[in-house]
Formats: C-alpha cells, sequence, structure tokens
C-alpha cells in the first residue's frame, strides 16, 4: 500500500509539474491579453515533434535547447500577425482564431511528420534507475524531467518578481497604456510573452514527447486538462495555476493507481443490487475508470460555486 | 412581402433538390446538409445572437440523438406506437431536457465562464458515455431500424430520399420557428444582452434568465438536429457527442458569418459539400479545412454571410457591377496563388508519384515542375498585390455616400 501510494506521489509529481510548464505560459499569456489561448497544447505538440525531428540527426540535447527557440519564434509570429490583426474583432474572436490554429496544427503535424506514433526517445545518458524502492525503479529521465520544471518554476518567478523586465511586465498587464507613456514598447512585451509562453510549451513537449509518447493526438490529450488547470486556479494566477497542476496531477495519479469502486462503497453501505439492472454500469464504477474524468468534474464544479478560481481575483 | 417570398423560395428548394440531383450520393449528402443546418442554426442561437460561446454543443445534439435512436428501439419492439416523423420531437425533447438542467447553472455568466462550462460539461458527457454502456453503446455505438413504424400516409421510409423529404419538412419548420424567435421578445433581448448585459439588467431584464431562454431553445432544436442524424443514419456512436463534433458546429457557424440568420446555413452547406466532396479528390481536406478557417477568422470576421452583405450598400444605390472588373484583376491572380499554394502541399503530400491536380499531372520529382509552380506563384502574388489598390479605389467610389462606410473587401 505504501510503495503505491509513494509512487502514485512521485508519478503524480511528474505530470503535475509537466502541466504546470504548459499552464504558466497559458496563463501568463491570458493575463496579457485577456484570452485564453486554445492552441496551446498545440505549441506543446510542436515542440515535442521538433524536437523528436532534431533528435535523429544532433541528439536529444540539441533538440531540448533548439526546438523551444523555434516553438516560441513561431508563437511570437503568430501573435504578430495573426492574434493583433484578429484582437480588433473582439474576444470571441480571438478564441475561436486560436481554436481555428490548434485545429490547423494538428492537421500540419499529420501533414508533415504523418498520423503515426513516432519514435521519440529519452537520451542514453538517463537511460538508468535513479533510486530503488520496494523494488520498483524510479527512473532518471523522470527525475530529470521534475528537476527542469522545478527550475523553470524558480526561473520565472524570479525574473517575474525580481527582475526589471518582470516588472515592466507585470506592470504592462495591469496597465498597458501608463507602461507604454513611461516609453516602453508594449505591443513589442505583449509579442515577447506570447513567445516566451509558448517557448515554454514547447519546452514541455520536448521534455514529455519521449514520456507521454509523440503521436498527433498528444495536444487534445492535454489541452483540455490545461484550460482545466488554468480556470480552476483563477485565471492569470501563477500561485493558483501551480497548486491546481499539482493537485490535478496528483488526483489523476491516485485516483488511476486505487482500485477504489461503487462495489466497494455499496459493500461498505451493506447494499446489494443485481447485475441486471439498468444501471449496472453505475453500480460497478470504479475510480480509474473515471480518473480521466475527475479534472472536467472538478472544473465545472469550481465554475459553479466559485468562478473566480482558488486564487482568481473578484470579477467587477 | 419580400421575406415571404425568401420563405417560398427556400422552400421550393429544398424541396426541389433532389429533382434536380437524383443520384445516391446526392441524396446522402442532402441528408447530411439537412442535419448540419439544424444544428448549426441552433448554435448560432446561441453563439451568434446569445453571444455565448459553447465549446460543447454537441452534447444536446448527441444527448437527443441517443434517445432518438432509443425510440426507433421502442418502436421496433412495440413498446411505444407512433410515427417515425415524429422522431426529431424526441431527440428536440431530449435536447431540451438536457438544456434546461445544465442551463440552470451554466448561463449564470456569458463570456469565457461559460464557454469553460460548456467545455467541461462536453467532456464530462462525451467521457461518461462510455462507461455507461448499457445506454450508449460504449464504442459502437447503438443502432436502430427506423422502417418498423407505422407507415406516414402509405410511406415506410425504406429508401434515403423518403428521409430526405421528411427531414425537409423538419428544416423548414425548424428554420421558421427559429426565425421567429429571433423575432419575439426573447429573441431581441437576447441580443441585447449579448452586447451589454449591464444595459439590459438596468431595463429590468435579468440577464441570467434571457440566456437561460436561448439556451433552452438552442437545445430543443439541437436535438432535433440529434433525431434528423437518428432518422438518416439509424445509428449513433459517442463521436455525436464529443468535442469533435461540438467543433464542426462552431466551424460551420463561423465560417457561414455569426451576424446573420442565414450565415449558419451557407457554413453548414459549404462545410457539408466539402466534407463530401473535397473528401473525394485529396486525403488532406482536413487540412484545408483547417486553413479555410483560419483564413476566414483573420480576413472575414464576418463569415461568407457578411462578405456577401458587404455589397448591401454597393447594391442598393446601383454601383455592384462597377466592382465586377475590379473583382475579376484581382480575384483571378488570388485564385492562382491560391491554387498554386495547394499544388505545392499535394506536391510535398505526393512523394515521388506523379498525380491529378485539376487539368495538370504533376511530379514532385520534376525540378521543372517545382520551378513552374514557383513562378506562377509569385507571379499571381505580385499581381494581386499591384492590383488591390485599384480594388480598394474602386471599392470606397461604390460605397462613397454622406457618412462613409467602414472596412474594405478582405
Amino acid at each position: 500500500m505504501l510503495e503505491v501510494f509513494v509512487f502514485s506521489t512521485l508519478n503524480g509529481l511528474v505530470t503535475g509539474l509537466l502541466l504546470f510548464m504548459l499552464a504558466s505560459g497559458l496563463t501568463l499569456i491570458f493575463s496579457m491579453m485577456g484570452v485564453l489561448n486554445f492552441a496551446h497544447a498545440s505549441f506543446y505538440m510542436l515542440g515535442a515533434y521538433f524536437a523528436y525531428s532534431i533528435s535523429l540527426k544532433l541528439g536529444f540535447w540539441a533538440g531540448l535547447l533548439v526546438a523551444p527557440i523555434l516553438v516560441g519564434t513561431f508563437g511570437a509570429l503568430v501573435e504578430r500577425y495573426a492574434l493583433r490583426r484578429v484582437h480588433a474583432h473582439g474576444h470571441v474572436a480571438e478564441l475561436v482564431f486560436t481554436f481555428g490554429l490548434a485545429f490547423l496544427i494538428e492537421e500540419a503535424v499529420q501533414f508533415f511528420w504523418g498520423a503515426d506514433t513516432k519514435n521519440y526517445q529519452s537520451p542514453d545518458l538517463l537511460d538508468f534507475p535513479l533510486f530503488t524502492l520496494f523494488g520498483q525503479e524510479f527512473s532518471a529521465y523522470r527525475g530529470f524531467m521534475i528537476t527542469i520544471s522545478v527550475g523553470i518554476f524558480l526561473a520565472l518567478y524570479y525574473v517575474l518578481t525580481r527582475s526589471r523586465i518582470g516588472i515592466i511586465i507585470q506592470a504592462a498587464i495591469t496597465h498597458p497604456h501608463t507602461v507604454a507613456s513611461l516609453g516602453h514598447n508594449v505591443p513589442l512585451i505583449f509579442m515577447a510573452v506570447f513567445g516566451v509562453g509558448t517557448g515554454l510549451a514547447g519546452v514541455a513537449g520536448v521534455i514529455a514527447g519521449p514520456v507521454l509518447t509523440t503521436f498527433p493526438g498528444m495536444a487534445v490529450v492535454l489541452g483540455s486538462i490545461v484550460f482545466v488547470i488554468v480556470v480552476i486556479g483563477g485565471l492569470g494566477s501563477l500561485g493558483g495555476a501551480f497548486v491546481a497542476s499539482l493537485m490535478i496531477g496528483l488526483l489523476q495519479s491516485y485516483a488511476i493507481a486505487s482500485n477504489l469502486g461503487m462495489p466497494d462503497l455499496l459493500n461498505w453501505l451493506g447494499l446489494e443490487f443485481s447485475r441486471d439492472h439498468p444501471l449496472n454500469d453505475l453500480w460497478t464504477l470504479t475510480l480509474p475508470q473515471i480518473a480521466p474524468v475527475l479534472p472536467f468534474l472538478l472544473l465545472v464544479l469550481v465554475l459553479i460555486f466559485r468562478p473566480t478560481g482558488l486564487a482568481g481575483k473578484r470579477e467587477e | 412581402m419580400g421575406k415571404f417570398a425568401a420563405w417560398v423560395g427556400y422552400l421550393i428548394v429544398l424541396l426541389g433538390l433532389p429533382q434536380l440531383f437524383d443520384s445516391v450520393l446526392a441524396i446522402t449528402i442532402f441528408n447530411q446538409m439537412a442535419i448540419a443546418i439544424v444544428f448549426a442554426l441552433s448554435y448560432n442561437m446561441l453563439l451568434g445572437q446569445g453571444g455565448m460561446l459553447s465549446f460543447g454543443h454537441a452534447v444536446y445534439f448527441g444527448l437527443g440523438g441517443f434517445m432518438a435512436v432509443h425510440a426507433l428501439i421502442m418502436i421496433e419492439f412495440e413498446t411505444v406506437y407512433f410515427s417515425i416523423t415524429l422522431i426529431p420531437l424526441v431527440g428536440g425533447l431530449i435536447g431540451l431536457i438536457a438544456a434546461v438542467f445544465v442551463g440552470s447553472f451554466s448561463t449564470h455568466k456569458a463570456g469565457t465562464v461559460f464557454a469553460m462550462i460548456s467545455l467541461g460539461i462536453g467532456e464530462l458527457v462525451a467521457a461518461s458515455s462510455l462507461i455507461f454502456v448499457s445506454f450508449f453503446g460504449g464504442e459502437a455505438g447503438v443502432s436502430a431500424d427506423r422502417t418498423f413504424g407505422p407507415p406516414f400516409f402509405g410511406v415506410e421510409f425504406f429508401q434515403d430520399v423518403e428521409i430526405y423529404y421528411l427531414s425537409a419538412g423538419w428544416v423548414f419548420v425548424s428554420t421558421v420557428f427559429m426565425y421567429l424567435f429571433t423575432q419575439t421578445p426573447a429573441g431581441r433581448m437576447a441580443n441585447a444582452v449579448r452586447d451589454n448585459p449591464e444595459r439590459a439588467e438596468f431595463i429590468g431584464y435579468s440577464a441570467r434568465r434571457v440566456r437561460f431562454i436561448s439556451f433552452c431553445t438552442s437545445g430543443f432544436f439541437a436535438g432535433v438536429a440529434g433525431g434528423l442524424f437518428a432518422l438518416n443514419y439509424e445509428f449513433i456512436t459517442e463521436e455525436n457527442l464529443n468535442a469533435v463534433t461540438s467543433g464542426r458546429v462552431l466551424l460551420m457557424a463561423y465560417i457561414g458569418g455569426l451576424g446573420y440568420f442565414i450565415g449558419p446555413i451557407i457554413g453548414a452547406v459549404v462545410l457539408t459539400l466539402m466534407n463530401s466532396l473535397l473528401s473525394n479528390y485529396t486525403e488532406l481536406w482536413m487540412l484545408y479545412l483547417g486553413m479555410m478557417f483560419v483564413l476566414t477568422v483573420l480576413f472575414l470576421p464576418r463569415g461568407f454571410a457578411g462578405f456577401i452583405m458587404m455589397h448591401q450598400t454597393a447594391w442598393l444605390r446601383g454601383k455592384l457591377s462597377s466592382l465586377f472588373l475590379p473583382y475579376l484583376i484581382t480575384g483571378t491572380p488570388a485564385i492562382m496563388f491560391g491554387g498554386s499554394i495547394l499544388a505545392a502541399i499535394e506536391m510535398l503530400h505526393h512523394e515521388g508519384e506523379p498525380f491529378g491536380f485539376l487539368f495538370l499531372t504533376l511530379d514532385s520529382g520534376n525540378t521543372l515542375h517545382w520551378l513552374a509552380l514557383a513562378a506562377v506563384g509569385a507571379a499571381s502574388y505580385f499581381a494581386c498585390r499591384r492590383s488591390l489598390g485599384q480594388l480598394n479605389v474602386a471599392w470606397e467610389e461604390a460605397n462613397r455616400m454622406d457618412n462613409p462606410t467602414e472596412g474594405g473587401p478582405g
């Protein structure tokens, strides 16, 4: 029991931190432009595919360096030449545009790389068990994922709160006109933030690709979960997004590892139902079965009872 | 009078289509169109008229469709006895019930909160449909047979064309009712709440209530569309209530044009045609669909219908003909440029083997083909750019009034 718990916690941490890398960029972009970027997970997928192609020629580490830069540049171009144009037509148009972009990127990935799963490998250097606990191995690559994620979180936190550029960014979020009057190029800041945010998604893609498999549906799998996190954490709140990422990561990991279900509950209550009852599916429901649904259940509940999320500001 | 003529024309087109094109493929496409039109119109009731962006509209379509299939099964096993012509109503009622339930908490706010709730509900229902196998049939879905019901004036609906006429009737009735809804105080207030909920509240309307009414009506018609789907295909799967279908209806409504009642109809027709015809010619039609969608959002924010309506001023002033030549001069190279991009994409796709493109045979192994393509592309691009100025001048000229209207073409 304990080993299951420890390993679910570790796996949940890995997933949660990975989700946070996506969520942090998404929430930064949201607080700047006020629009949720539906294509955010598509940039994550692009990161994985770029890194895969680079790793074939130059190896994993080159991919880790170059792919996020490519993704970030692409993101910045999208902001500069497309989003800014759509911005004039309002928020719905922006949201719909990013939705269309997500669709287009998925099709483009299938066009260039094909619909099959790519054999994107983690580097040999990290191909050893980091430690063995209760007879189970924890791979060094997962440890590496945790290190990168935590490192990026700390760096982001430091840049945003301690550096001059971070202070300008924070000011541009709340008072863009004042910042512009002080002589800063606000559109350029927006473009840079969009680029960095999508670049972070790219990093997540590079390091997640080998573990979560690199295939054209990978954006869809993670995309809506990241949305859930950003909303549950409170739109625009980095801290909230961090807590929500870990929460969702752990929740899913525990739910998958547990073997509890409705039969246990019914046993405990001393109730019994026959097998051919029309609601049989409900009485035999187990926790691992509903694990994928839990985030969305949480999302709907949070939106109903606390629409601002965990750490969101009160709406005017 | 003009409006009445438009409705009669609509009915004639709906009923006349199978007379003009009576191949099996055509009837299949018409049936798909009928379903898509009702679905897209119901979606526009939310987004276009009510300002509620939904990412889970397929839930009402799918639930209505599933219940309709179950109703067909019940008719088959004689649990209930009624004509299958009423099946869309079953779907509609289920859509309505689902919408009343979801709407009771999701219409509190519009904007991002509503969009996120709809996304969450959509994912929840789609995932649950795979868990509750006895009702949803799991991956395989549920199927039925529509021919067991009592005949409707001697028609037993063995053939698709009979179903088409039934669908056409439902499409017409649904369109009329959805149009009439926009004319009711509730429909008018939906527009007001979309544009400025605060002001609407100040004159005494509850924004939430107004949204709720739109939401429920929209759910009802989405369910009707689901019922039509069930009648046409006689089966339904999880895919009909998941995010893919929700995305497709958003695409249809947006490409057609949200601001106009006729927009979603145009979008539904265009997308169904692309879906069925383009997929015969190229494997990449989904890619083209995505490109078309993104380009529409970028350059035609009001959709195809908006593009057509842009010419209203010029038309009313009798100057539409003056735009014809500039359009031709700019449009021809623009189409050629688009064509060369498509040709390049297809050449990349068909690596190493010759393939037919329009009336040409292209081969990606042939450098000459690439060079010719690049030359045509570049030449048409510059021709298009050069003539754009003239088009703008002509546009200004055609629209010049005391108060000039905003915007130019494209």
